[in-house]
C-alpha cells in the first residue's frame, strides 16, 4: 500500500522545511516506521509506555539524526492494540501539539481500532491509495469513516480536510489497462490528488537502508513526495511521472 | 392426511417463521439531559408534523451527550415520548450506566451498525476557517433533528461506501457522487446530481408515487416502495445517462429523461 512509506516521507519533508514535526507509529504489534526511519536501534520507550505513564513523552521521542526538526514516536511491538485508548491517544497528541507544528500519524491497515485511533483526532487526513479497484474502494470507505467517526464529526465541527495520495503508480500498466489511471481514481473518489508517487525501486532501497525515500532526491519517488509536501503547504505544482518514461515515439503514442 | 408436508404427524402446523429484517427508524439524538428542554423542543417539532410521530418507533441516541453528562431520566423521557405518540424502542451509544438505566425501562440497547449518521455539513469547497463555528446544532438546543422533522434533506458531500443517508418524511437531494456500497433512502423522492453508483431507495414507507431522478445512473440497486431492480436488471442503454425511475403498476420503470 504505502502508508508508512508516505508517513515517513511527508514527515521528513515537512521537517526539512523547518516545521517541527513528530511522526507516530500507530501500528501496535507490527512496528516498522522506526525501520523505515532508520532509528530502530535507538528505541527505548514507545507510544504505549507514554500512554500508560511509564515514560514521559520526551523520553520516548527519538530525534532524527538527519533533521533536527523531526522526531519519531515508535509503536510498541509487544502490546496489544487495545493499549491505545482514546483518552490516552488524546492526551499524548495534546501534549505534542504544544511544541510541534505537525504531528503525522501512521495508521495501520484496515478500519479497526488502531486505524480509528490514528484518524480520530485528525485535522487533515491523507488517504493513501493504489491504482486498483479494491484499494480505491477501501479508500472510499475510509473517507466515509473520516467524515463520520472522527472527533470533528462527533462535535459537529468543520470536517477533516481530505487529501488523496496515489502511490505505486505504473504508467505502463495503466496503458495496458491493468491499473486505474489518475483520472479514474480522481473520478471515482471525487477528490483531487495531493500526489502521484510512481512505482519505484528507490522505495525498497530506501526502506532497506532506513532512509525516507524523500531524501533520495535523484529518484522519481523522492521527487514526487517532495512535490506532494509542497502541495500540502499550498504550492501549485503540476503532477510529474504520470507518463510512460520516454521510450520512443511509438510507445508514447500507445500510452495516450 | 392433510397436514403440512414438513410437519410430522405429531408436530403442529407452523404458527410463525423467524426472520431477520432491517428497518430504518427515526433517531432522537440527545444533546443534553435537561428533560424540560427536551419536552419543550420536542413539542414544537410534533406540532409541526404530528402525523410523522404517531405510532412511530423511535431510537434514542446518546452519543451526542457531553462526556460526564450524568444519568438520564429515562422514565420521564419515555413517558414524554409516548405522550407525543412515539414508541421509544431502544437506545444507541452512551455509557454502561446509561445502558443499565435504559434496560430498566425495557429499552433495547442497539448497536450503531444501522442508521449511520451523516453529519449536516457543507461542501469542503469553501475554505474552512478554524476553529470553526458550530453550524447546525447550537449548544442551546437539546434535540438534534436527525430523522425527526425533515421534509427535505440536502447532501453536498460525496456519500461514501458504507454510509447511509435517510430523509424521513420527504425528499433527498444529493449534489455529489454516491459511491458503490453507499445507500440513499427517502420516504419521498431521491434526486442525485452526480454519478449514482450505490443504492437508492425511494418511497421507503410505501409511497408508490415516489421517484428517483439521477444524472448518471450506475446504481447497484434501485427501489421504489419496495419494488426493486438490481444492477444486472438495469438495461445498458439507460446506464450513464440522466434517467427517472418510477413505478408503473407493479413494474419499476427506468426511463431516459
Ligand atoms: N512507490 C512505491 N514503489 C515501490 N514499492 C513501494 C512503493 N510504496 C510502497 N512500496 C512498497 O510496498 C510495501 C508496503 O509499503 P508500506 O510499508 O509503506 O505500506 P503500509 O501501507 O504502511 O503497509 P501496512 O498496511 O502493512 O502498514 C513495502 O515493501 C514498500 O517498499
Ligand atoms: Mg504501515
Amino acid at each position: 500500500m504505502g502508508k508508512t512509506t508516505t508517513s515517513a516521507a511527508l514527515a521528513m519533508g515537512l521537517a526539512q522545511r523547518g516545521h517541527r514535526t513528530a511522526v507516530i507509529d500507530f501500528d501496535v504489534g507490527l512496528r516498522n516506521l522506526d525501520l523505515i526511519m532508520g532509528c530502530e536501534r535507538r528505541v527505548v520507550y514507545d507510544f504505549v509506555n507514554v500512554i500508560n505513564g511509564e515514560a514521559n513523552i520526551n523520553q520516548a521521542l527519538i530525534r532524527d539524526k538527519r533533521c533536527d526538526a523531526l522526531y519519531v514516536l515508535p509503536a510498541s511491538q509487544t502490546r496489544d492494540k487495545e493499549a491505545l485508548t482514546k483518552d490516552g491517544v488524546g492526551r499524548v497528541l495534546e501534549e505534542l501539539g504544544k511544541t510541534f507544528d505537525y504531528i503525522v500519524c501512521d495508521s495501520p491497515a484496515g478500519i479497526e481500532h488502531g486505524a480509528h485511533m490514528a484518524m480520530y483526532y485528525a485535522d487533515d487526513a491523507v488517504v493513501v491509495t493504489n491504482p486498483e479497484v479494491s484499494s480505491v474502494r477501501d479508500s472510499d470507505r475510509m473517507l466515509g469513516i473520516l467524515s463520520s467517526k472522527s472527533r470533528r464529526a462527533e462535535r459537529n465541527e468543520a470536517p477533516i480536510r481530505e487529501y488523496l495520495l496515489l502511490t505505486r503508480y505504473a504508467p505502463e500498466r495503466v496503458a495496458k489497462g491493468e491499473m486505474l489511471s489518475v483520472n479514474d481514481v480522481r473520478e471515482i473518489l471525487s477528490l483531487d490528488l495531493l500526489g502521484v508517487i510512481p512505482e519505484s525501486k528507490a522505495v525498497l532501497n530506501a526502506s532497506n537502508s532506513g532512509v525516507p525515500v524523500i531524501l533520495d532526491t535523484e529518484s522519481d519517488a523522492g521527487q514526487a513526495y517532495h512535490d506532494a509536501v509542497g502541495r500540502y503547504l499550498g504550492e501549485d505544482l503540476p503532477h510529474r511521472f504520470l507518463e510512460i518514461k520516454k521510450k520512443g515515439f511509438f510507445s508514447r503514442l500507445m500510452g495516450g | 392426511m392433510t397436514s403440512h408436508p414438513t410437519a410430522g404427524a405429531d408436530s403442529p402446523k407452523p404458527a410463525f417463521e423467524l426472520k431477520a429484517a432491517t428497518f430504518t427508524l427515526p433517531v432522537i439524538r440527545l444533546l443534553g439531559i435537561d428533560m424540560d428542554a427536551v419536552a419543550d423542543q420536542l413539542g414544537v417539532k410534533v406540532d409541526q408534523a404530528p402525523d410523522f410521530f404517531r405510532n412511530t418507533p423511535v431510537v434514542i441516541d446518546l452519543s451526542g451527550l457531553p462526556p460526564g453528562a450524568g444519568q438520564i431520566e429515562f422514565p420521564l423521557l419515555v413517558g414524554l415520548m409516548r405522550g407525543f405518540g412515539m414508541i421509544p424502542v431502544g437506545i444507541r451509544g452512551g455509557t454502561e450506566e446509561q445502558h443499565a438505566a435504559a434496560e430498566a425501562m425495557e429499552l433495547a440497547i442497539l448497536g450503531d451498525a444501522f442508521v449511520r449518521r451523516t453529519p449536516p455539513r457543507e461542501a469542503a469547497s469553501q475554505p474552512d476557517p478554524r476553529p470553526a463555528p458550530r453550524p447546525a446544532a447550537s449548544p442551546a438546543s437539546a434535540v438534534a433533528e436527525e430523522g425527526v422533522h425533515a421534509s427535505q434533506r440536502l447532501v453536498t458531500r460525496p456519500v461514501r461506501s458504507g454510509q447511509r443517508v435517510y430523509a424521513p418524511g420527504g425528499d433527498l437531494s444529493v449534489v455529489a457522487p454516491v459511491s458503490h456500497g453507499a445507500e440513499l433512502m427517502a420516504d419521498g423522492n431521491i434526486h442525485v446530481y452526480g454519478p449514482l453508483r450505490g443504492r437508492a431507495m425511494a418511497g421507503m414507507k410505501g409511497d408508490i408515487s415516489a421517484r428517483i431522478f439521477c444524472q448518471d445512473l450506475q446504481a447497484e440497486l434501485l427501489s421504489v416502495a419496495g419494488h426493486y431492480r438490481i444492477s444486472e436488471n438495469i438495461p445498458d442503454e439507460v446506464k450513464g445517462v440522466p434517467v427517472q425511475i418510477f413505478l408503473d403498476g407493479d413494474v419499476l420503470r427506468v426511463e431516459k429523461l
